[in-house]
């Protein structure tokens, strides 16, 4: 991984050292204050209440219900993301037409717009009022609607710059060799793509896990049925239960750290085949 | 070229579902109406300032996640650390937090009862419902972005080209500045878009941070929000079609970063 | 190239941070001197179409004038919540009493806040059974919401601090009617079967009802008096007993000005400002303001919380999250729900 060592006549090692602690010291400084700092203090709440507390909490049904929706629901929209976000980082890559310029840039609105009017005009235009007369609205599929609108940027943007960055020589080979498209596709271009893919699609599992806003509106929070974990969260801050919500929270961190740390150990092994 | 056809078509269909109609939907309902609505609806002074606000948040959060996020994919890729996994997991961390868990995390820690927030208020430093406290929860929720779009970029582009100029003599900040940050761009360009993006939508972690204070501590959402309570709907859709406009004038501005990519 | 756009980026960052510094934030209510004392406000979320008017008429005394206003509203719950975290408030105002038991509790209002003519509660309202234009289901009593086909919306009491007014509501109703303790939670057990969809909050609750959801929503009546007014498509009917409900209000022991705080608090309560709360669909609790306003109830028998013990004993045995009655009740709400 430290690629420069071997090859480089080093300077004086003080130098490089003091410089690679300075960058080390000031981006641990950073994450601590922005993200250690808060995560403790979710932590220690949780822990409130001592392991059979945090077991309690966890365990309720009502909130076993909530998680298993979100977990479901996250996979699926992570899923339909991976496919859907690649198509579209495809097109905007590779494909030239009138309006591309503006599809590229509507895809980062989810992240712009306030989650309550994402949810709003979801449920206008596939709630009971729909103009189409399709309507999800207050049912599971509704959960899976918010949360494909709002990871929709995710794969995009991260398959986006790597194709960008795809050396056209390999296709230039592949097809050299008589391979056809679909052939160059997976054989080729997938297997670069993939980690890139994998991550956005992680990310986007992610932000589902966590979502409230725009799934509070159009899922109607029906408890056992379309509640999801955050919205079981504020319930429990609501009722004054705070290290029950704490507890909650904990929970869904480590589900998505556990995934995240899955696919960043993938992208890794994929990774070391490559070149 | 059908298949070609196949995949813009479906590409197209797929955001027009899903994104393109609802945000029409907001134009539609912002100028339902009328013009005149609309444009006062924009510019009283509660909508002013929450725009100004929202702005300046994003103004102070974008630039430091930006200049970390380089600094932090550098040691992700090119260090050769122990706890790598433990970094990244850090660093992705706050994508799996929900808003509601942010904005107790955050009270947690500098509330009235909290860790730090007495211990600050006695210094007379007000963060949490102030606008440090919201430019903090803002920097939290939009951290992952621009590491996670540049750590594959900086992994793609290899050390090749760094390792050439290290041999003709440059200087690590010459490496840096000349090689490695040009070759980065697209990945830090997306970043900062995703990050602009993100940072102008954030709602429930700011909302229980900031206390809601009507003209004081009320970003664009807070106030959509606010007009929706209120049964102004010209006003809530008018505040949300800023928000688009904003993201919108975004990503030309980060293309113009782009442009001298390899032709 | 890279380095001059970032230099620039910085450069504009530092310039708006200093403008910021500069003070180019405001408040909303026109402040008049720069000399005056600065009140704020945090509460519930109705009420604040009532307080714009009602703010500039206390302005307008002579105990008002110099004194301009900072507002925050927000779900009533989660607005105590904050005050109890730090949030600043010189006067506040919540929908429900154990918010501001909350606020007791952790010191920020005195344990004496209600002792005054009216209990500390500025305003009334009653919960209502809000339906589509012309009522076309014929929803009048309790017993219609759980006929075959009706579809109830309220939102989530554990979420909602308000919506556990209407749990009460209709529990009450049935006491009234001299049905049995057993009997009351059979009903509520039914009656939440019918329930679609639980909002989180009362405003969620008007957006799903608009969006085309449920037959007849359980509402305030001040909500929907305002909603009404402002255009939105639906009426309401008083059922034949409901529950009053009753708004606090209290300024603070942490202000820092607290005559002025205590100032306008008392104003609240004067006939000028009943009479504000009565245009705003508030039922004024000041009989002499209260008889020029057509909330008469004639048919409708009107109990209040007190009729089971104080909110705290409520809130343990219905809304615990662990063992409240309603969690039970919550397991199979829905389930007949057209």
């Amino acid at each position: 991984m430290s690629a420069l060592a071997p090859a480089l006549p080093l300077p004086a090692s003080a130098g490089r050292i003091g410089r690679r602690s300075m960058i080390r010291v000031t981006v641990m400084g950073y994450l601590s204050i922005a993200v250690l700092l808060p995560l403790a203090a979710i932590v220690w709440k949780s822990s409130g209440a001592g392991v059979a507390g945090l077991q309690q909490a966890v365990t309720s049904p009502e909130t076993v219900s909530a998680l298993e929706l979100t977990t479901l629901a996250s996979v699926a929209v992570a899923l339909v993301n991976a496919v859907t976000g690649t198509l579209i980082a495809w097109v905007l890559v590779r494909d030239t037409f009138p309006g591309k310029a503006l599809l590229n840039s509507v895809i980062d609105l989810p992240f712009a717009l306030p989650t309550i009017v994402a949810g709003l005009t979801l449920l206008t235009l596939y709630g009971p009022l729909s103009p189409f007369g399709v309507d999800a609205a207050y049912t599971r599929w509704a959960v899976v609607l918010a949360l494909l609108f709002v990871t929709l940027p995710f794969v995009v943007r991260a398959v986006q710059p790597v194709l960008h960055e795809l050396d056209p020589e390999m296709e230039e080979a592949a097809a050299a060799l008589g391979a056809g498209k679909s052939t160059t596709f997976r054989r080729v271009i997938l297997p670069n793509i993939l980690p890139a893919m994998l991550s956005g699609a992680v990310l986007g599992f992610a932000r589902s896990m966590g979502e409230f806003g725009s799934i509070v509106l159009i899922s109607g929070n029906i408890p056992y049925r379309t509640e999801v974990a955050s919205v079981r969260i504020f319930g429990l801050i609501q009722s004054d239960d705070v290290v029950g919500a704490a507890a909650v929270s904990v929970v869904l961190l480590v589900i998505s750290l556990l995934a995240l740390l899955l696919v960043t150990g993938i992208e890794r092994r994929t990774r070391r085949y490559e070149r | 070229m059908n298949g070609r056809l196949a995949l813009r078509l479906a590409a197209i269909g797929y955001v027009l579902l899903l994104l393109a109609l609802p945000v029409g939907l907001i134009v539609y309902r912002a100028f339902a109406g009328g013009v005149p609505a609309a444009w006062q609806a924009m510019t009283n002074p509660d909508a002013l300032h929450a725009l100004w606000l929202t702005a300046l948040i994003a103004l102070i959060a974008v630039p430091l996640n930006a200049a970390f996020g380089v600094l932090c994919s550098i040691v992700l890729v090119r260090h050769n650390i122990r706890g790598k996994a433990f970094l990244g997991a850090l660093v992705d961390l706050p994508l799996g937090l929900s808003p509601v868990v942010v904005g107790l995390a955050l009270v947690v820690v500098y509330g009235r009862y909290g860790w730090l927030g007495p211990w600050l208020a006695d210094r007379g430093y007000a963060v949490i419902f102030a606008v440090p406290g919201m430019v903090l929860a803002t920097i939290l929720v939009t951290l992952p972005f621009v590491v996670r779009e540049t750590v594959p970029v900086l992994h793609e582009i290899g050390t090749d080209q760094e390792q050439a100029a290290a041999t003709l003599g440059a200087s690590p900040l010459q490496i840096f500045m000349r090689i490695t940050l040009p070759a980065i761009r697209s990945g830090v360009g997306y970043g900062v878009v995703l990050t602009t993006a993100r940072a102008l939508g954030e709602f429930g972690a700011v909302s229980v941070v900031s206390g809601n204070i009507i003209g004081e501590t009320q970003t664009l959402t807070l106030y959509v929000q606010d007009r929706f309570q209120s049964f102004d709907s010209t006003g809530a859709y008018t505040a949300s079609l800023e928000l688009a406009v904003l993201a919108l004038l975004i990503l030309p501005l980060m293309s113009l970063l782009r442009k001298k990519e390899r032709s | 190239m890279i380095r001059s756009k970032i230099v620039r980026l910085i450069s504009l960052a530092s310039v708006v941070v200093m403008a910021n510094l500069g003070g180019l934030g405001r408040t909303t209510v026109a402040a008049p001197a720069r000399a005056g004392t600065t009140l704020s406000l945090v509460a519930y979320s109705t009420p604040q179409q009532a307080y714009g008017q009602l703010i500039p008429a206390f302005q307008a005394t002579a105990a008002g004038k110099d004194v301009s206003f900072h507002e925050s509203f927000g779900a009533s719950g989660s607005q105590s919540q904050l005050v109890a975290q730090g949030l600043p408030a010189d006067v506040v105002e919540f929908s429900l009493e154990p918010d501001m038991g909350r606020l007791v509790n952790a010191g920020i209002v005195s344990a004496n806040w209600y002792k005054n003519a009216y209990h500390g509660f500025v305003t009334d309202s009653a919960v209502v059974f809000g339906v589509r234009p012309g009522n076309p289901k014929h929803i009048h009593t309790w017993a219609d919401l759980i006929r075959a086909g009706v579809s109830v919306l309220t939102p989530n009491p554990f979420t909602s601090g308000g919506a556990r007014w209407n749990v009460m509501a209709a529990y009450g109703a049935m006491i009234k009617q001299h049905k049995t303790r057993a009997q009351a939670l059979a009903y509520l057990r039914q009656l939440f079967r019918h329930v679609a969809v639980q909002d989180d909050s009362a405003r969620h609750e008007l957006q799903t009802f608009d969006a085309g959801k449920g037959d007849v929503m359980l509402a305030y009546e001040n909500d929907m008096i305002t909603a009404k007014a402002s255009g939105e498509k639906l009426d309401w009917i008083m059922p034949p007993q409901t529950i009053l409900i009753e708004n606090p209000l209290a300024w603070t022991l942490s202000s820092k000005s607290p005559n002025q705080a205590r100032a306008f608090v008392k104003w609240l309560w004067s006939p000028a400002a009943q009479q504000i709360w009565g245009q705003n669909g508030y039922w004024p609790v000041v009989p002499s303001v209260r008889k020029h306003f057509s909330f008469t109830r004639p048919k409708t028998t009107l109990f209040t919380i007190r009729d089971f013990g104080t909110w705290t004993k409520v809130q343990k045995t219905f809304f615990d999250p662990a063992t409240g009655l309603m969690v039970d009740i919550e397991k199979t709400a829905g389930s007949a729900a057209p």
